[in-house]
């Protein structure tokens, strides 16, 4: 009961009409980012965050704009996915595998309406799971001292690390590199700087928000330079669209077995979404069987994908609300507008503030549905939304970064530096080193620290501290399982190839 | 193959000269000797032993852009500079016009289409900030004096600028 009436809580906060306002605005404006090639959710709520900030929205109404955007350009990215080939970001990659095939066949229609249905259905759940889930997990989280958050911090980089990308050396440069940077500036014990090289733009540290727009948003542009846009035109026809009932009811076991796949895998932190979508991909592609012919645009290949992947943004954020860890690169942006709204996600998030906990996850009932209601009917309008040629888009896209972050701070140093961020993600990419835990550092670098440093002056600097609780060492184990598994699983964890023409 | 090793010999070199300025970190009584170094040294030493595994077992080399695309680039990150330093004395409209359409034409090489996307451009995110959402400083145009020019621009000319 108690859940009820928190949920009543959460409701009275984001049901009324201007917030609800706010969600549609959100989640309209979230499908058109995710449905544009090359913005996903991660950049797109990225380079919204600056603006909202200054646009002065108190701390609820921006969290249900923001998360209305998030989920809306989750919904959005298979639009993309389905009708170009082109993933918006990296769990959507799985959608492209049987979306494109079907769009192919003159079933355009059908896909993005399944998709749709599929979204819902696995966001739903995953939902419902973070309610059950996040106030028992908030409550062992109070059992966590220094030592058992420092191995969590760990944790969440080894399995990040060893799951998310191809390399465990440049998974972990990656994350020393956001480390790194996340010391600059002043020290808070000693009030003098750190490592800022007598840059006095450098006291008080590297902005979250210029890095992450850095390396998600301005590095984009590099890449659509050297494609030269190419690519991005539509290859397949979308005549009516329909509701298959058919296929929806002949998926339902699909969209929930994905669904607690999805939600698992994107409990666990550090695993995210792409994660999600995969296995619920294969293990649906498992129980199918050869004769379920996945990959030939079928429609449990098209929900399962789906179902996985918003279940797993769902399940994201429990480790995200409770422990203040993000499982994978959009809940790290995620975080970052919480920390903008100085909102420090944690136990106590639930106990001190449980309006903006329960707001939000009102926010996230309420934006999915709308979202349902609004990708049937409006989805040739989405469409539309395609046809923006790159050359419009992202000149558009890099002048809207630079706007943000220069009416956040007025500092010609952090547009140079967001440049900078760039560039470099551009390199890494090419270069294969995975960004996300590059922000994640830059987010986390403080707090990991902070709890290295309490830790040592509780134990007077005995070093096995760290490691000296049950807790502590089921994370130390885990994250050595994490960082070192996958070098082994990797011939399992294959990813299927895309369809090319 | 190359690629990984520069890149590898980089980040180590990065991560060596990461640990020297950690060790020469300031302290004080409040902090203690050693706590404001115990974390920058330790990322620094994963880093290295990481460069180093990446400089001994280094990935295929990724596909890299022909000589052309990389001057497109440079021009991009020139121009995208060059806006920074301009937004704040030169205000909104032509610094974006400048901006927008060279970045537009390093997409698409069409002249005309790049020229109107960068005026569209300019004046419809200049009505949605100004007007739409309010945003508080963004200027339409400001007419700088020579001095405060220079100034800006000096900033992108090392040595010379501050």
């Amino acid at each position: 009961m108690d859940i009820l009436s928190n949920l009543a809580l959460g409701f009275t906060v984001a049901l009324s009409p201007y917030t609800l306002f706010l969600a549609v605005c959100g989640c309209f404006l979230g499908t058109i980012i995710g449905a544009l090639p090359g913005l996903g959710p991660s950049n797109g709520v990225a380079i919204l965050i600056p603006i909202t900030f200054t646009l002065g929205l108190d701390a609820t109404s921006a969290l249900v704009l923001m998360t209305s955007v998030y989920y809306g350009a989750m919904y959005g990215g298979r639009i993309s996915s389905i009708l170009l080939n082109i993933p918006g970001d990296e769990p959507a990659l799985m959608t492209t595998l049987d979306g494109y095939p079907m769009a192919k066949q003159g079933r355009a229609g059908d896909a993005l309406v399944l998709s749709g249905v599929a979204s819902f259905v696995g966001a739903l759940l995953a939902t419902i799971g973070l309610i059950l889930l996040a106030p028992s997990l908030a409550r062992v989280a109070f059992l966590f001292g220094p030592a058992e958050y420092f191995a969590l911090y760990l944790l969440a980089f080894c399995t990040l690390g060893g799951m998310a990308s191809n390399n465990q050396a440049k998974a972990a440069i990656a994350a020393c590199l956001g480390l790194g940077i996340a010391m600059i500036g002043v020290d808070s014990s000693s009030g003098l700087p750190r490592l800022t090289g007598g840059n006095l733009h450098l006291y008080d540290g590297v902005d979250f928000l210029v890095a992450i727009v850095g390396l998600f948003a301005i590095a984009e542009l590099f890449f659509f330079i050297e494609s030269h846009g190419k690519g991005s035109s539509i290859g397949v026809v979308l005549d009516k669209v329909r509701v298959p009932w058919r296929d929806i009811w002949n998926t339902k076991w699909t969209m929930l077995r994905a669904s607690g796949v999805g939600f698992v895998a994107g409990i666990l932190p550090g695993a995210g979404a792409s994660l999600g979508s995969f296995l619920a991909y294969m293990s649906e592609k498992a129980i199918a069987g050869e004769k379920g012919g996945f990959g030939t645009g079928v429609a449990k290949g098209v929900a399962a994908p789906e179902a996985g992947n918003n279940a797993a943004a769902g399940g994201a954020l429990v480790p995200m609300l409770t422990l203040g860890v993000p499982g994978s690169g959009t809940t790290a942006v995620l975080l970052a507008l919480l920390m903008t709204l100085n909102i420090t996600p944690g136990p106590t998030l639930f106990t001190e503030r449980p309006e903006v906990v329960w707001g939000l996850i009102a926010s996230l009932l309420i934006a999915n549905v709308v979202l349902l209601l609004m990708n049937v009917p409006m989805v040739k309008i989405f469409v539309k939304v395609l046809m923006v040629p790159a050359w419009i888009l992202l000149p558009g896209v890099t002048m809207i970064s630079f706007v943000g972050i220069f009416s956040l701070t007025g500092s010609y140093f952090d547009l140079l530096m967001m440049i900078g961020f760039g560039v470099l993600g551009y390199f890494l990419r090419k270069l294969d080193v995975p960004t996300v835990p590059v922000i994640l550092g830059i987010l986390l670098g403080g707090n990991m620290e902070d709890a290295l440093r309490r830790a040592m002056t509780l134990s007077d600097g005995e070093i096995s501290y760290l490691w000296s609780s049950p807790i502590a060492i089921g994370l130390w184990v885990a994250a050595i399982l994490g960082f070192v598994a996958p070098m082994f699983l990797r011939p399992l964890l294959k990813k299927p190839q895309a369809i090319t023409d | 193959m190359a690629s990984d090793r520069i890149f590898g010999l980089i980040t180590l070199i990065t991560a060596v000269a990461y640990i020297a300025a950690a060790t020469q970190i300031q302290t004080n009584f409040f902090s203690g000797e050693f706590l404001p170094k115990l974390f920058p040294l330790m990322i620094g030493g994963v880093a290295a032993i990481c460069s180093l595994v990446i400089l001994f077992k280094p990935d295929p080399d990724p596909d890299w852009p022909a000589s052309a695309t990389w001057v497109s680039m440079l021009i991009a990150v020139i121009v995208l500079a060059i806006y920074a330093v301009l937004l704040a004395p030169l205000g909104f409209i032509g610094p974006t016009i400048f901006a927008a359409g060279i970045l537009s034409y390093q997409i698409s090489f069409r002249l005309v289409p790049s020229i109107l996307s960068g005026i569209g451009l300019s004046l419809g995110l200049f009505v949605l900030f100004k007007f739409a959402l309010g945003l508080g400083n963004i200027v339409a145009y400001r007419i700088p004096t020579p001095e405060k020019l220079w100034n800006a621009i000096s900033i992108l000319i090392p040595f010379v600028g501050h």
